[in-house]
């Protein structure tokens, strides 16, 4: 852990080494106070009924306290280094900046391109085609959050519930009623729109944080009424037998019931379970690449300029006369029913929904990934959920090391770019035609 | 009646600790205007090292139960205000000024940090601790019923009113209580002024720490568990006491702790143990949607 | 207390009529019983030391405030508006009331045209259909937004920021943001326009500019425009009607040539005695030829 101590101190001219070592020391001091106990000890059980014991690791806290040492060090030289690089030097890095439009566009169409092609490319296996629909599952999440957070900047704690509300209307819609997946699709997304204004007509006036904690406590809400409720949702234990999706009516079935064709039936083909799971591939696609469109397109639309305009200063909105509480409203319940469309795929892809599912960190991992990508940017947000969840997936082993680096990679991001990794934004009307050489106002 | 004046006894308890940890909600609320979303893991981590404390006393042979525990108050305070100090030097303090999500952003950031720092370091399994002070007085008795204020109530409850007291004073009557205050008011004002806002908002997060982890230490004795995960819901039924008192006002974050502390007691006794947690949420949502200023909150007259 | 008659002066239509207003904020009298009239295609000014209430006023009839006491009725079209009884939003929606603030509120990471068109938002969203049919690319809402983007060039081109318009709005010049503010206002179509300190931090060519624009708007446009102003050369230089407030109180108004030499406002501004401190410019405009009580600068 890093501290720095002498932010105030006057900048000195070159590295002075005792100042160095004594910043380095200080800081490894409170390393040191920091690890004793937590590192230092272990709370362990001493078998049944013996109560618990300590187990002391004195070199975990002499290894975490030299490499804070070291550490330190290095990163004041670094700084200092960087302080004093000439100044072209120090901006040449930033010369992309040029580039950065069409390679932006060009990236978007091939990772578009490659998104479409994915299920035949050779490699790709059962395994790599069930991650890339757990990807996409995340990318619509967070372009819908990216509706409330990145737009209309509400910070939306409890996204989750929404998707909750989305995975449990199609689960109880199709076991109690026998609709299918398509007919529950938009009776999901507008069951979720439906809650979306509900909740958020009263707590949509609060301040940004205060806002925060309410949709945070709305998430919980909902997840200990799904724990609870026993008679509807079968508590914790879920509910199980979820109808999978058809194919415009055919099933993916090997023996499909009588009078009912299946799809490998009908178009001939050797039954194979990759079918139903390519299928539900190109269904998250299509599922996402709307949420895309739709977000692009009403970007451009007064009440997607109002959503922007309200994220940067309220009471000027209000000024201009701008109903800041529904142009909220319209922007929260899009968002929950983008939650509502993802809930009802991951319930049909599962076959099995559990208030499990739908926690806290699901919300903070949905909003890491709007934050990392750059709120407000469609393809960061792309690039943050392949991030993520692809390390996700391929550390699956190692599931706290994970959070702990998902929870001080957001700390990083906040610190170093609080806008996000890709946080160009382009206006969404020009008057003087395509970006050219006038005085270009650069996002920091 | 004696359900309901045991019920009482157990709810002033619980409000105790609540407001312990509340306080650090408001003193940072009320000088950074931020909601310290870390601050339900600084109260976890208080009680991680207040049961280490306690294990590592009796292994050195302190057996005489009064001495145990102030030891193990000091170690815990002095350790967890560490936390505090860091948690706001890398996390909070190179974002001011920055856009106004991006504190917020960070905490949670933290909290999942920290929550999963001390899963790795300790395990993820429950931590008993043998009951420690143990006893108490029978109030009353009548039909077989038993009212009971145990030794360790009576602590619980003595302990915060005195760290309470002293707190109150400490803002009111010291020259670090003044700069608070004044940071408060306008934070470029007080630095023209010459207080050291960096180090005053430094000493919020490390003397709303230090609260945290008697509450801890309190949580410890007086559950006898403790996992990673208890900063979570103490943490926002504290965040909650903190609201329905008035954010950013000291006697507010006490009597708000006291109520949520009695009102969860209550609901858990008379209606359902289920929703117990559901009940906080509903007060804060109400609170904020009817009276966003709390109970003793001063208004906020919007600045145009 | 002047009784002094706020009748309007003559020619102009009672726009804005404000009646016994008054706005306690806990025990502190912030506005106290003022009353005043502002009349289409004038230039109204309200000014007062520093706390007597102006951005009060100001804030109670756009809606930020609601008052404790007090009338506020705006004519528009042979339509009557209770300002104290409308919410903010509709305020500038509905009675048509814009106003900019003391201490710029700009959109900043959107571009100056779109700050224009976010102002434009109430005409914009009915021609969207409701955001629908501009979702689904109706020609009418093409058009609308057309209509809108002309209407913003207007006024860019009249503030001169034409060439600025796709950059973002946080990245113009001092000047230029309290410039595009006014657009901005002017882009809501409003009725009565309030500029809250809008020569604030301008240079004396900016000042000047300022001049021009509101007399400019004031001529071709035909709207009421209040303004809160220290800068006494814009104030004398360009209002027909003046009030001047202190300590929440109305003390004095007319045109400026009353309030120049009103006893009243000269003694609000140097006090009873000789230690209250003047800027020189402003001394000057008050034509005050040293009377022995004034400080010597």
């Amino acid at each position: 852990m890093a501290v720095e101590t002498s932010d105030t101190a006057p900048p000195p001219s070159g590295l002075d080494v005792t100042s160095i070592l004594k910043d380095a020391g200080i800081t490894a001091l409170i390393a040191f106070a920091l690890t004793i106990p937590l590192f230092g000890f272990r709370l362990v059980s001493l078998g049944t009924g013996q109560g618990i014991g300590l187990e002391q690791r004195w070199g975990l806290v002499a290894i975490s306290v030299a490499s804070v040492f070291l550490g330190r060090i290095a990163l004041t030289v670094w700084q200092e280094k960087r302080r004093t690089m000439p100044r072209e030097a120090a901006s040449h890095g930033w010369s992309i900046k040029r580039y950065a439009r069409p390679l932006l566009a060009g990236g978007a169409y091939a990772l578009a391109g490659l998104a479409f092609c994915w299920p035949w490319l050779p490699f790709v296996d059962r395994w790599l085609l069930d991650m890339a629909i757990l990807v996409l599952t995340y990318v619509m999440l967070g372009w819908g959050l990216n509706i409330v957070v990145g737009l209309a900047g509400l910070l939306d704690l409890g996204y989750v519930a929404f998707y909750a509300v989305g995975a449990y209307s199609y689960a109880l819609l199709a076991l109690n009623f026998d609709l299918t997946f398509w007919q529950c699709l938009p009776l999901a997304g507008a069951f979720a729109a439906f809650f979306g204004i509900v909740l958020g007509f009263p707590v949509l006036r609060l301040r940004g944080d205060y806002l925060a904690i309410v949709t945070l406590g709305f998430g919980e809400i909902i997840r200990i009424i799904l724990l609870n409720w026993y008679e509807v949702t079968k508590g914790p234990d879920g509910l199980s037998g979820i109808p999978r999706p058809s194919f415009f009516g055919l099933p993916f079935k090997r023996n499909p019931p009588d009078g009912v064709t299946s799809f490998h039936q009908f178009f001939g083909l050797e039954y194979s379970s990759i079918q139903r799971i390519i299928f539900l591939y190109y269904v998250i696609l299509l599922l996402a690449l709307i949420t895309n469109f739709f977000t692009l397109r009403i970007r451009k639309l007064p009440v997607g300029r109002a959503w922007e305009a309200l994220r940067e200063d309220e009471i000027a909105c209000r000024s201009l006369g701008i109903n800041a509480r529904n142009t909220k409203l319209t922007a929260f319940s899009i968002g929950a029913m983008f939650a509502g469309f993802g809930g009802s795929f991951f319930a049909t892809r599962q076959g099995f929904i559990s208030p499990e599912s739908f926690t806290f960190i699901e919300s903070a991992i949905i909003l890491a990934i709007v934050v990392l990508g750059g709120m407000g940017s469609q393809f960061g947000i792309v690039l943050a959920a392949v991030f993520l969840i692809g390390m996700t997936e391929f550390f699956r082993e190692l599931e706290h090391f994970r959070m702990l680096a998902f929870g001080a990679g957001m700390v990083a991001i906040m610190v170093w770019r609080p806008r996000g990794l890709l946080a160009h934004r382009d206006p969404t009307i020009r008057l003087n035609g395509p970006p050219g050489d006038e005085i270009k106002g650069s996002s920091p | 009646m004696e359900y309901f004046l045991q019920q009482l006894i157990n709810g002033v308890t619980l409000g105790a600790i609540y407001g312990l940890i509340a306080i650090g909600y408001t003193m940072v609320y009320g000088i950074i205007g931020m909601i310290n979303f870390a601050h339900g893991e600084i109260f976890m981590i208080g009680a991680f090292i207040s049961l280490i404390a306690f294990l590592l006393l009796a292994a050195l042979g302190v057996t005489w139960i009064p001495l145990a525990l102030l030891l193990v108050l000091l170690v815990a305070m002095l350790f967890t205000a560490v936390y505090g100090w860091t948690v706001e030097r890398l996390a909070y303090r190179p974002l001011r000024g920055s856009f106004r999500l991006a504190p917020l952003i960070s905490a949670i950031g933290m909290s999942i940090f920290l929550q999963n720092y001390v899963q790795i370091l300790q395990g993820a399994r429950v931590k008993p601790l043998q009951p420690v002070v143990q006893g108490g007085f029978e109030v009353m008795q009548r039909d077989g019923f038993t009212v009971s204020l145990s030794y360790m109530q009576i602590s619980i409850i003595v302990v915060t009113l005195v760290l309470m007291t002293a707190f109150s004073l400490m803002i009111t009557r010291t020259s670090l209580g003044r700069a608070q205050r004044a940071c408060e008011q306008d934070r470029g004002m007080a630095a023209l002024l010459g207080i050291n806002v960096d180090r005053t908002i430094s000493l919020t997060f490390v003397s709303g720490a230090a609260l945290a982890a008697v509450a801890g230490l309190m949580f410890v004795l007086y559950y006898g568990v403790i996992d990673f995960y208890i900063g979570f819901l103490a943490g926002i039924k504290a965040f909650t006491a903190a609201v329905l008192g008035g954010i950013g006002s000291l006697p507010g974050a006490m009597l708000g702790g006291l109520l949520i502390g009695l009102i969860e007691t209550f609901w858990s006794a008379y209606f359902t143990v289920e929703y117990k947690d559901v009940a906080a949420f509903v007060i804060l949502v109400l609170v904020l949607i009817f009276r966003p200023t709390g109970l003793l909150g001063k208004p906020e007259i919007e600045k145009v | 207390m002047t009784d002094q008659s706020w009748e309007i002066p003559s020619g102009a239509a009672a726009l804005l009529t404000v009646e016994h207003l008054t706005m306690r904020f806990g025990g502190l009298v912030a506005v106290d019983d003022v009353s005043f009239a502002a009349g289409t295609g004038e230039i109204t000014a309200i000014i007062g030391p520093n706390g007597a209430g102006k951005t009060t006023v100001f804030n109670c009839l756009t809606g930020f405030y609601s008052p404790s006491v007090g009338r506020l009725l705006l004519r528009r079209d042979d339509r009557n508006f209770l300002l104290e009884r409308m919410e903010g939003y509709r305020i500038a929606q509905k009675a048509g009331v814009a106003r900019t603030f003391q201490n710029i509120r700009l959109f900043p990471q959107m571009s100056v045209l779109e700050n224009l068109l976010v102002a434009q938002h109430n005409v914009l969203m009915r021609a969207s259909g409701m955001t629908v049919l501009g979702l689904l690319g109706f020609a009418s809402y093409r058009r609308a937004e057309r209509a809108a983007v002309e209407k913003a060039r207007y006024w860019l081109d009249q503030v001169g920021l034409t060439a600025l318009a796709d950059i973002d709005a946080g990245n113009l010049p001092y000047g230029a943001q309290r410039k595009l503010e006014i657009a901005r206002a002017m882009c809501t179509g409003p009725a009565l326009l309030c500029l809250d300190e809008p020569a604030a931090g301008l240079n004396p060519t900016e000042s000047l500019e300022l001049n021009e624009l509101l007399l400019f708007i004031r001529n071709e446009h035909k709207i009421g425009i209040l303004l809160i102003e220290h800068d006494m050369s814009v104030v004398m230089g360009i209002s027909d009607h003046i009030i001047v407030l202190d300590y929440g109180r109305k003390i004095s108004d007319g045109t400026p040539e009353h309030v120049r030499n009103d006893p009243t406002v000269i003694r609000a501004y140097l006090g009873e005695d000789e230690d209250e401190e003047l800027p020189p410019e402003v001394m000057a405009d008050l034509a005050i030829n040293g009377e022995g009580d004034a400080p010597a600068t």
